[in-house]
Parts: C-alpha cells; structure tokens; sequence
C-alpha cells in the first residue's frame, strides 16, 4: 500500500530523468482502454448470466403444472378432484385450473390467435404456486393416480435443470473471459515496460553509477505506466458502459430472458475496472523493472 | 594518512576468460593521490570499475569503507557509489537533460532535493567554470565542458573518493592542466584521487604540484613507476 500512496504523490526528479517514450505510452493507453471496454461486456455477461440462472432456478422452482388428459366427461370432474388434492397438499400456496383464453394465449406463439381451443383435444391445465416450503411432488402424483388418473404433474425439474446448468456455464464463461483479458493486459504492459526498459537501458545504467537504488529506478517507470494504464482503462471503461446502457432492453420477454447490462448497484462495478487495470500495471511494470535492473551492475 | 577507503587484495579480474589482472593489491587512503598508467588494453578502465563495485573480481577481495564487497547488496552498492565520485571517459550524461539536471542527477538519485542544494550547484558551476551553461544539453558542450561537467557531477555528493578514467583524453593541453589543478585541489581538501591516464606529461606536470603515486598496469599486475616518470 505503502509503494502506492508514494507513487500517487510522484516524484517529479524521478519521472524526469526517464525520457518520454512515445510509442510505448500510446501502446499502454490503447492496450488498457481494449482491455477494459471488454472487461466490462465480460462482467456484463457474467452479470447477466447469474440472473438468469438465479431466475430460471428461484421462479421456476415455485411453480408446477397439471397437466388432465381426460374424456371430456370426466374431465370437469378430474378437474375438481385436482384442485381439492392440491388444496389439502402442504407446501401449495395457490392452484387454479387455466381459462380457455390462457390457454389460447399459451398456443398463439404457434397456432395464431384465432384457434378454437374448446373444438381441439387439448388437455386441461393447473397452475400451482408453492409457498416457501414446497410441496411433497411424489405424493401429490400417488394421490392423482388414485383419485384423477388423467392427471399428471410437472414440476419442471426435468427442463429447469439444464437451464440453470447452462445459464451457470455461461456466467463460469463470463469470468473465465474476464480472467483471461486481466492477464492478457498484464502481458501487455509488461512487454510494453519492457520495450521502454530496453529503450532506456543506458538510463539505467548511468543512474546506478551515480548511486541510485532500484527502487528509485523503477519508480519511474512503474509511475509511468501506472496512470497510462488508469488513464487507459477509464476511457475503456466509460465507453463501454456508454454501450451497455445503449443496449436494447429484454423487458418485452417479460421474466424469463433478462438483458445484457448492470442493474442498481450492479452499475458501481465497472468502476472497480480503471483502479484494477492501474494496480496490475503497477505490478506488472515493476517486475519488468526490477527484472531489468538485476541485469545492470 | 587515515583508514583505507577502498582496498583490493589479491584481485584478479579477466573477460571471457583470457585473464587481464591477476592477484593485484591496491589501497586507497584518504588525502591520496594515485595515477594508474599503463598501455592501451591493460586493464585501468576495468581496475576502476572494480574499485566502485561495477564489476566483480573473480578471485580475491575487495573492501569499501570497511566493508567486504560481497557483503553489500544492491542498495549498499548504490549507497557506496555516492561516496566514490567517478569521471568517466564517455562522460556518462542523460543527453536529454540540461546540464544543471546532469550535475545534480546523484542529488536526485539519493533522495536529496536539487532546490536545497540550487547555491551547492551554481558554486560547482562555477568552480569548474561552466557558469552560465547550466540549461545546455550535453550534446551541445565541447569536450573541454563535458570532462569539467563531468568532474561537477563527481563532486556534487561530496565523495570522499575520486575516480577518473582518461580524464583529459579529449581536452587540450591549456584544459588538461586545468582539471589536473582542479583535482589537485580536491585532493588538499582530504580526498583519495585516482587518474587513471596514459598521458606521462600530464604526470611529470602532477607530480610538480602533488606528491602522487604512480602505478603502473602491465601485464596484468601492478607495480609502482620508477624514477622515469
């Protein structure tokens, strides 16, 4: 911490005495900025991707369907029988069997809105809602057998599992990519301080014959490419989140899809961006520097 | 004559393995005043850099300010460069700073503000007679102005050694003796001077002024000049 607070002061005599190295600063700006920008779509995916995990795995998880496939005689009766099972089960919060209309809504995405559904052989749906400690699903399908035997439950484990699985894949991909542009930029900055180190050996050189430490040596350099690669990284970083704000909302998909972006607090995250980029030039600068200076007697 | 500043016993140093000073002894005294002579290749440039610790001796010991060299790591060798003032041959300058900022690099490099120090450097300017050319760029001086600013730089710390590698190598004869007077000067304030120099009239001239020391490096040992210088 102590290197930091020092490095933030400066020290004018030290970051003198290093000529300007034109190439390597617009090199270190530009490689923090790229970095950065994509930084900041990666923790937006990561982001992204743990809502809908955490959606598709909570919301989901709450609900069950009822699916009655009966004689359209027995099928008001089967219907009642459902509805009182589910009344008596523990762990339901609500159940009521759909309208015509839902469930002309359910199929209009693929037979249009104009369907018939009280001609179609279409089977009967219940929409169950648990309360917060769920319902004992195997014994709810016992009780169906027995008392509405076209009555089959779906508690949607079967598609929710590799929704979730994927979703969670997605966010792991998220950080992977973050983690991968992180050390890409160390690997950067590190040869860019390099290239500047082999520039300026005889600096260097001269600076030891007259009684310099590393630490004063590295200092400015380490200074240097330290607030390039702040500078860099908040230039990266404001634009990139001017794009995600751009980014067209998922609202129209109701529940169920979520968008690209940062949402509440979520916002304050990027910002960490430009202080990280800084603190890994930081590092990365002062390897090279002390690598290089070992090399001088 | 007090304790030795810089001491090398039974040194011997080569490049590549073809050896070029062998099992050399060599004290420094403060109030000193050594010539290192010897023909071109044999070993004065690396006997200097083994006296501040720019290259290490393959065998033998060297001894800085009472310290054993391997002792001193990094930071003790930086720490012992600014009590050893050097004149390099090629000057050693930052050619993209002033001469004002050259003068006062060892300042800086020891943590030491150049604003305390603005009348320490406008007397050394003067001293050396580069008063006046303070904002040039060293590309810009003459050889004369560059050996002078380079002796300032030396001096800037205070040393207690000084060491110059063919200090008039590139001055005429009306400069020589002007930066052999100002060492001289030096040495009466109390430091140990080491010139290492080929240039015998230069000697004959020191000699008159100073009683000084002259070795000679010949085949790799040292011995002390006879009466032909």
């Amino acid at each position: 911490m102590v290197p930091i607070l020092g490095l933030l002061r400066g020290d004018t005599s030290a970051d003198r005495v290093v000529p300007p190295t034109g190439f390597t600063a617009r090199l270190t700006v530009f490689t923090a900025a790229a970095m950065a920008f994509l930084a900041v779509f990666a923790l937006a995916l990561s982001l992204a991707t743990a809502r809908l995990a955490d959606r598709w795995g909570t919301a989901l998880a709450q609900g069950a369907t009822i699916r009655i496939s009966a004689p359209a005689e027995q099928r008001a009766a089967q219907t009642e029988a459902v509805l009182r099972i589910l009344r008596e089960t523990p762990g339901v919060a609500s159940a009521r069997a759909l309208g015509e209309d839902e469930q002309r809504a359910l199929l209009a995405p693929w037979f249009g809105p104009d369907l018939p559904v009280e001609t179609l052989p279409i089977p009967q749906l219940v929409e169950v809602v648990e309360d917060g400690r769920g319902f004992d699903a195997q014994g709810v399908r016992l009780r169906l057998r027995a008392e509405a035997p076209g009555a089959v439950l779906d508690d949607h484990s079967r598609w929710r599992r590799p929704l979730v699985r994927a979703a969670d894949r997605l966010n792991l991909l998220g950080l992977g990519a973050l983690t991968l542009i992180v050390l890409t930029m160390a690997a950067m900055i590190t040869l860019a301080a390099g290239a500047a180190l082999a520039a300026n050996r005889q600096v260097m050189a001269v600076l030891r014959l007259v009684g310099a430490r590393d630490t004063y040596i590295a200092r400015a350099f380490v200074r240097r490419f330290t607030l390039r690669a702040g500078l860099g990284a908040a230039v990266g970083t404001a634009l990139s989140m001017g794009a995600v704000a751009a980014l067209p909302r998922m609202d129209a998909a109701g529940s169920f899809l979520t968008g690209l972006g940062f949402t509440g607090a979520g916002w304050l995250l990027p910002l960490l961006i430009p202080p990280l980029a800084a603190l890994i030039a930081f590092w990365a600068t002062r390897y090279a520097a002390m690598k290089a200076l070992k090399e001088i007697p | 004559m007090g304790t030795v500043l810089i001491e090398l016993s039974g040194v011997s140093y080569g490049y590549d393995g073809r050896p070029l000073i062998q099992d050399l002894d060599l004290a420094l005294a403060p109030g000193s005043f050594h010539f290192l002579t010897g023909p071109s290749g044999a070993g004065k440039t690396t006997l200097l850099k083994l006296c501040y610790l720019e290259l290490a001796p393959v065998q033998g010991r060297i001894s800085a300010f009472g310290k054993p060299a391997e002792q001193l790591g990094r930071d003790g060798i930086a720490q012992l460069r600014r009590r050893v003032g050097v004149v390099h041959q090629d000057c050693r300058f930052l050619d993209h700073l002033p001469l004002l900022d050259n003068i006062a690099l060892p300042l800086a490099a020891s943590g030491q503000p150049i604003e305390a120090h603005a009348a320490d450097i406008s007397a050394l300017l003067e001293w050396v007679g580069l008063d006046g050319r303070a904002d040039a760029l060293p590309p810009q001086l003459s050889g004369g102005e560059r050996q002078r600013a380079a002796l300032a730089r030396a001096l800037i710390l205070s040393p207690d050694v000084i060491l110059a590698d063919e200090p008039t190598g590139n001055v005429d004869w009306e400069m020589s003796l002007r930066l052999l007077s100002l060492l001289v000067e030096l040495n009466r304030m109390g430091k140990a001077v080491l010139i290492a120099t080929h240039d015998l009239n230069l000697i004959r001239q020191a000699k008159s002024q100073v009683q000084a020391r002259v070795l000679r490096l010949r085949a790799g040992r040292l011995d002390v000049a006879g009466a032909d210088l």
